[in-house]
């Protein structure tokens, strides 16, 4: 007590006071601080630089990406500085991202999704760039690169097609017959059933509910057309409609071939399962190669087009994603930027990404096709022979309608399917809220 | 503290009521002590206001229109039309609040009583109490990212715990822990609690400590059992207590949001999961936003919250000034 008290007496130089004030003083910069970065943020240019922000978190796409501007700086002699972030999170913040100071350049999704943005002027037309790259794609390709407003919005990299994955030794130890029809597809997978086998791999568990958008896209493509599963995401007609109602009867047909568990598994575990010849098939995209690292198991994984249900639509539709980049609206170094795009839109800039990361096609029309896989070259034909390209439900429609509303009913849905009357009630009651502006 | 204040003040406090007049009393504070009063008071209100109550009010305003979150003029006033729609016309809404509701229910009810109930045993001189307390408190102190990690991989359909031993002991089911809409709000529940208890209880062991054992004592020597002891002396006597754990508790089950959010897979609400809280980001975080409607359900989720600790505040309060 003593000791203290003298302590205080002959220390009198740094008074309560002062600290306090200091250390209030502190707090305020500490407050103001990220004001002041914020409003530094739009730094001086260099033209020497673009910035390339990409959502190819994962270690295979990460490296194509970064084999493909590495290439492109040799050329150029600019210099590309990537900022990489975790697919789902840039999903997740690309509105805050794009109004922010986004990159000059950024990867992006063909169709609605790229047209919200286009519209919502957060990108800037690329028409010039598409004059110089034009030739190199295909007709339907050049629409899906356009907004709204027929302007340029997107340069493709690569799509990949969604299809019923199996494996061929599977196929063959047990005698089944690849299904064209879908009384054939329904027979299989009963058989598979009795075989012991859980005929459709399936796993929508936690952030993976979009894995079961695949089955409903073709099951609605197949049994009411293009035209009308274009409409239904678009919002344009109800889902009421008889025609959807007809999709998820289809749908219900074959849940009891799900694979058990399936609203708690990722989609990894599930493709594993096909992998460990525990499901028989599964109906999922191209990436699924992307689990596998034995070329081995690969050269054993084969698919086919999901069957025919409707003879008037045949298997005309191919459910095939597009990637490929965008230009922010304010880029700050803008003819480096559109420098980088034509060469990502160049033949050569998908050879190069293609052979780091083999679970996609280009979609350049010159692209060296020659070390193809036999997947990549089944998925490349599967898609060229196609009528009609649809993108994804979630990149079809609007995204924040699919996974808010449309997801969390279908899933609740195939846990215990009915005849999904209150279900497209629900959903069609929402629709008013994201389709009217 | 307290030892401090007489001596502290003598010089201005008779100078005060001396002179009288309150025209002269801001002579008292010389400039240089008004301007570190004026940075003192002023620099945390306006952090309040800048980071808390514009935040709050601003988000009041915008639950009465429509925007898209990109240009403000889009902002479009729409009136009540945000709520209305989300009272009749939104079909998570009702589950959700439900959900919230049976949160609470079983937070208050369970894992609350099961963390009072440890730390009185622990407060015991039993052997290794120190280990119990660390064991007990170590979820407290894990992130809620490994706490969703560590109850997935328990949950997992096909490597999980509970699947496997459930399949050893009965083979061929399957129960789908996350999946089920059914019964996933119960397993996110027992991993909440899993945390929950250890919180509670560590709250509750420091305020037992806090106890003169010469009450327990007088207790003892009135005969009272262990059980009377805890009720009747124990348990008032540690009413600030006891009023933090409520407050604690209430507020941890209204504003739940990352557990279920990690174990959903961190893409907002899920079937069976619905949080008003997770409905809030479904509608604002996301590419395309609805800030109104998630403002509005965020108010909403402040006037049950207010609802919730107003009532008991002012009860508690009114208690004590009689």
């Amino acid at each position: 007590m003593t000791l203290q008290s003298r302590t205080v007496l002959t220390a009198p130089q740094p008074s309560r006071r002062t600290v306090v004030g200091g250390l209030f003083g502190l707090g305020a910069a500490a407050l103001a601080a990220p004001l002041l970065t914020a409003c530094g943020g739009g730094a001086a240019a260099d033209p020497k630089t673009v910035t390339f922000g990409s959502n190819g978190a994962d270690a295979t796409p990460k490296s194509a990406y970064a084999a493909v501007t590495k290439a492109f700086a040799k050329e150029s002699g600019l210099t590309v500085k990537t900022n990489t972030v975790d697919h789902d999170s840039f999903q997740k913040s690309i509105s805050s991202y794009l109004q922010g100071t986004p990159d000059d350049v950024f990867t992006w999704f063909a169709g609605y999704r790229m047209q919200y943005f286009a519209k919502k002027g957060l990108a800037t037309p690329l028409d010039d760039v598409w004059e110089k790259i034009g030739g190199g794609f295909s007709e339907a390709t050049k629409q899906l690169s356009q907004g709204e407003d027929g302007k340029f919005y997107f340069v493709p990299l690569y799509n990949y097609p969604w299809g019923v994955f199996y494996r061929k030794s599977l196929f063959q130890e047990r005698g089944y017959t690849v299904p064209r029809t879908w009384s054939e597809f329904t027979a299989l997978a009963k058989r598979m059933k009795k075989d012991g086998l859980s005929p459709i791999a399936s796993g929508y568990g936690g952030g993976d509910a979009w894995s079961i958008l695949g089955a409903f896209d073709y099951l609605n493509l197949r049994a009411n057309g293009y035209e009308f599963h274009m409409s239904l995401m678009r919002g344009e007609v109800s889902w009421t409609d008889k025609r959807a109602a007809t999709t998820l009867d289809l749908w219900r047909e074959i849940s009891p071939y799900y694979q058990q568990g399936a609203g708690g598994r990722s989609w990894q575990d599930a493709a594993q399962s096909l992998l460990d010849k525990k499901s028989g098939m599964a109906v999922i995209g191209l990436f699924l190669g992307q689990q596998v690292s034995d070329e081995a198991l690969r050269a054993d994984i084969d698919f086919f087009p999901f069957p025919e249900i409707d003879p008037a639509n045949g298997q005309d539709a191919v459910e095939a994603p597009t990637d490929g980049f965008m230009l922010s609206r304010r880029p700050k170094n803008e003819k480096g930027a559109k420098k980088l795009l034509e060469f990502l839109g160049s033949a050569k800039a998908e050879g190069l990404y293609m052979g780091v990361d083999p679970s996609n096609v280009a979609v350049h029309a010159q692209a060296d096709t020659g070390s193809y896989n036999p997947l990549q070259k089944k998925s490349a034909e599967l898609i060229a022979s196609a009528k009609h390209i649809t993108q994804f439900a979630d990149r079809d429609s609007d995204p924040g309608f699919i996974s808010t509303v449309v997801l969390p009913g279908l899933t609740q849905w195939l846990g215990h399917p009915d005849d999904g009357a209150a279900l497209l009630k629900r959903i069609e009651s929402q629709r008013s809220r994201f389709f009217t502006s | 503290m307290p030892s401090a204040s007489p001596t502290a003040p003598p010089a201005p406090a008779p100078q005060a009521p001396a002179t009288g007049a309150s025209r002269r009393r801001p002579r008292r504070l010389g400039p240089g002590d008004r301007l570190f009063l004026a940075v003192v008071i002023g620099v945390p209100l306006l952090a309040l206001l800048v980071f808390v109550w514009l935040p709050a009010l601003a988000s009041m305003g915008l639950s009465f229109t429509s925007w898209d979150g990109i240009y403000l003029s889009d902002i479009h006033w729409v009136g009540l039309d945000n709520y209305h729609q989300i009272l009749t016309n939104y079909p998570p809404f009702w589950p959700a609040v439900r959900h919230n509701v049976i949160w609470l229910l079983f937070t208050a009810l369970l894992p609350t009583p099961f963390g009072i109930f440890l730390a009185y045993q622990l407060d015991r001189k039993l052997r290794f109490t120190r280990v119990y307390q660390t064991a007990i408190f170590l979820p407290m102190v894990l992130s809620l990212a490994v706490v969703g990690l560590i109850w997935e991989i328990i949950y997992n359909p096909d490597t999980g715990l509970l699947d496997g031993i459930l399949n050893a002991a009965a083979p061929g089911h399957h129960v789908d822990w996350l999946g089920d809409p059914d019964l996933n709000l119960w397993a996110v529940l027992v991993a909440s609690a899993w945390r929950h208890t250890g919180y509670i209880m560590i709250l509750y062991l420091a305020g037992l400590k806090g106890v003169d054992p010469a009450l327990k004592e007088a207790a003892a020597l009135d005969g009272a059992n262990g059980r009377q002891t805890f009720l009747k002396v124990v348990f008032p006597a540690l009413k600030p207590v006891n009023v933090i754990i409520l407050v604690v508790t209430v507020m941890e089950s209204l504003r739940a949001f990352d557990v279920v959010y990690v174990l959903g897979g961190g893409v907002g609400s899920k079937p069976g999961m619905e949080l008003l809280s997770l409905l809030i980001t479904d509608n604002i975080i996301g590419e395309s936003s609805h800030i109104g409607y998630g403002s509005a359900l965020a108010v909403v989720l402040l006037l049950v919250s207010l609802a919730a600790i107003g009532t008991f505040l002012v009860q508690n309060f009114r208690k004590e000034d009689r």
